[in-house]
């Protein structure tokens, strides 16, 4: 009987980019309580026998059916496709309408708690930032390059729904630089590397979250029902050519004067963890404020900076 | 030990240090601030400061102490000379006096980030980008920031306008009243002498993108300066009307400016 009382109370959640480190890692917080499906865009992942797992296009009519089958209560939704990733079309695709898609199932399936995770890059990295930048600050990334519209794009899509259907009790949250073992992202994939590049004279301040504390407040905003927008960012701060050579990565300058040089140089190289429309990002800080997140979800962030880079340190592949 | 640190170790002297150490300028792990302020940067910034500020400009500073050793400060100054030489030499001043030092933000003008290696190392020495909500976020920490209310309008003023104070900027005021900051008048003497111009070429400064481009010698003068820092001014956050508060700010802009007629009067040769 009590069994029976335990199996009813188990949450279904539905769990978006599960090919990511990150969402496994949410994952593996939740499982023994939860019951989880989860879906990916790019490639189905094997996560156990317990929880299924599909290799699945949101905007496709079969995607409805796991909506119909599972009786979701829940959405975590971290199937974002990474500016480095795929075609701009694609990834518009895939973040935006894809999102609607999410957003509209969950409205209609009766789901009551949606947790969406975008990033700090829709702030955008501009000259004239100020520093903390509180979650009410104006969206700028869609105005430096149309490779990050996709983004913001996302968020604004989930800010609708977030004021239309407050029964979906929606939370977006925007983490700085994610990084630690596994994860793919550019920021990752610099400071893993032997040499990274840097722009001459130019060293933004940055803040980065370790997965492990990413996927933490991840879980915590998602088991307490509270509406809105969050920045989430341990209050620690490192500038980035500092941060690389705590990392053992030997700096490369390039030339960052007059601006057009860099782009240039970056549009040439290719570089899938430098490309140029997120080198403003190397050049301005975008330092975010996550104290109301951390007050309002009782966050901690446990793994200081200085772990994070010497896992970095000891971890170097040959680029 | 490496380079850097020798160098380090042989510029920046033990006592100077310890007084940085001693401030305990709220930091991060690493030694940074959100703004990128960096302790060990500031130490060698008050070094260098500290041969300017002793052996070049002869400094000699007047009521240091009246300067709150906490809670939230706005420092408010006279701004001239083209460079922000200024905001350093009152920054040096209050970090280094013997009874409660503190590490004052200056405000710095939008250009600088733009500026490769200049920016970065002005923000290391405590400098911010002069943005309102950097202001705000400053004193709500409750930090003493020095703020030049007069702007670009200040810093590149020709010599003939040299201890003419220009319009003042109401923000400053609406910032001390909301986090209920003590501000501080200083009237600045000497910087106006250190890089005269003449005159300020308006396209260059458009072309170059820049805030002027002043026609000056390419030298800055050992001028004497003297800073005079004024009683500390308390105003209530009660709702009044724009006009009133700049009523407020030309009383602050008054008392500065009777602080550097004091300057002007006492001082008794340029250099």
């Amino acid at each position: 009987m009590a069994d029976l009382k335990e199996k009813e109370r188990r949450q279904h959640i539905l769990i978006t980019g599960a090919a990511g480190a990150l969402a496994q890692q949410v994952i593996n917080r939740l499982r023994d309580h939860c019951d989880i499906v989860a879906v990916d865009f790019r490639e189905q992942v094997y996560l156990g026998d317990d929880i299924p797992s599909y290799c699945i296009d949101f905007n496709k009519r079969s995607f409805e059916d796991l909506f119909r089958r599972y009786k979701f209560d829940g959405v975590i939704h971290m199937g974002r496709i990474m500016s480095s990733q795929l075609t701009r079309m694609r990834r518009y695709n895939a973040n935006v309408l894809g999102t609607q898609k999410l957003l509209d199932l969950s409205h209609k399936y009766g789901i009551n708690r949606v947790v969406v995770l975008s990033t700090f890059h829709v702030y955008g990295a501009v000259a004239y930032n100020p520093a903390l930048i509180d979650e009410e600050a104006p969206l700028k990334s869609a105005g430096l390059s149309a490779d990050l519209i996709d983004s913001v794009e996302l968020e604004n899509l989930a800010n609708i729904y977030l004021w239309r259907y407050p029964d979906l009790n929606i939370t977006i949250l925007r983490p700085c630089n994610i990084v630690g073992p596994g994860v793919r992202n550019s920021i990752s994939t610099l400071l893993g590397s032997e040499r990274a590049p840097v722009l001459a004279g130019f060293s933004p301040m940055m803040q980065f979250i370790h997965i492990d504390d990413m996927s933490d407040a991840i879980v915590l905003a998602y088991n307490k029902t509270q509406r809105g927008i969050f920045n989430v960012a341990p209050q620690d701060w490192v500038a980035y050519q500092h941060a690389l050579k705590l990392c053992g990565c030997n700096t490369i300058p390039i030339p960052s004067i007059p601006p057009i040089l860099p782009k240039l140089i970056l549009k040439t190289l290719r570089l899938r963890s430098f490309p140029s429309y997120l080198m403003a990002f190397f050049k301005y800080p975008v330092v975010i404020d996550g104290r109301a997140f951390a007050r309002e979800f009782e966050f901690q962030p446990k793994r200081p900076l200085k772990e994070i880079f010497r896992f970095y340190r000891d971890n170097k592949k040959p680029v | 030990m490496g380079l850097t640190s020798y160098l380090r170790s042989k510029l920046v002297p033990a006592a100077l240090s310890d007084q940085v150490d001693r401030i305990h300028q709220p930091i991060g792990s690493l030694g940074y601030d959100p703004w990128g302020y960096n302790n060990e940067k500031m130490k060698v910034g008050l070094s260098l400061t500290r041969l300017l500020y002793e052996n070049y400009f002869r400094v000699e500073t007047t009521g240091i102490d009246k300067i709150p050793g906490k809670g939230p400060v706005l420092i408010v100054a006279n701004h001239s000379g083209q460079l922000p030489i200024d905001g350093l030499l009152i920054g040096y001043a209050l970090a280094t006096r013997k009874k409660n030092p503190r590490i004052p933000r200056a405000m710095i003008e939008r250009f600088f980030p733009t500026v490769p290696y200049l920016g970065n190392l002005l923000n290391e020495f405590g400098a911010v980008l002069g943005d309102p909500t950097n202001c705000a976020k400053m004193l709500a920490n409750g930090e003493a920031v020095v703020v030049f209310p007069e702007g670009v309008r200040g810093s590149g003023k020709l010599y003939q306008d040299r201890y003419q104070l220009k319009r003042f900027g109401n923000g400053f005021m609406h910032l001390a009243m909301k986090y209920n900051a003590t501000i501080v008048p200083v009237g600045v003497v000497g910087c106006e002498e250190t890089i005269p111009a003449i005159a300020n070429i308006k396209p260059l400064a458009r072309m170059l993108g820049i805030p002027y481009a002043p026609v000056a010698l390419p030298v800055v003068f050992p001028a004497k300066v003297l800073l005079n820092i004024g009683d500390p001014m308390h105003f209530d956050d009660r709702e009044i009307p724009e006009e009133a508060v700049t009523e407020r700010v030309e009383h602050v802009k008054a008392a500065i400016s009777e602080l550097i007629d004091k300057g002007l009067s006492a001082r008794k040769r340029l250099f």
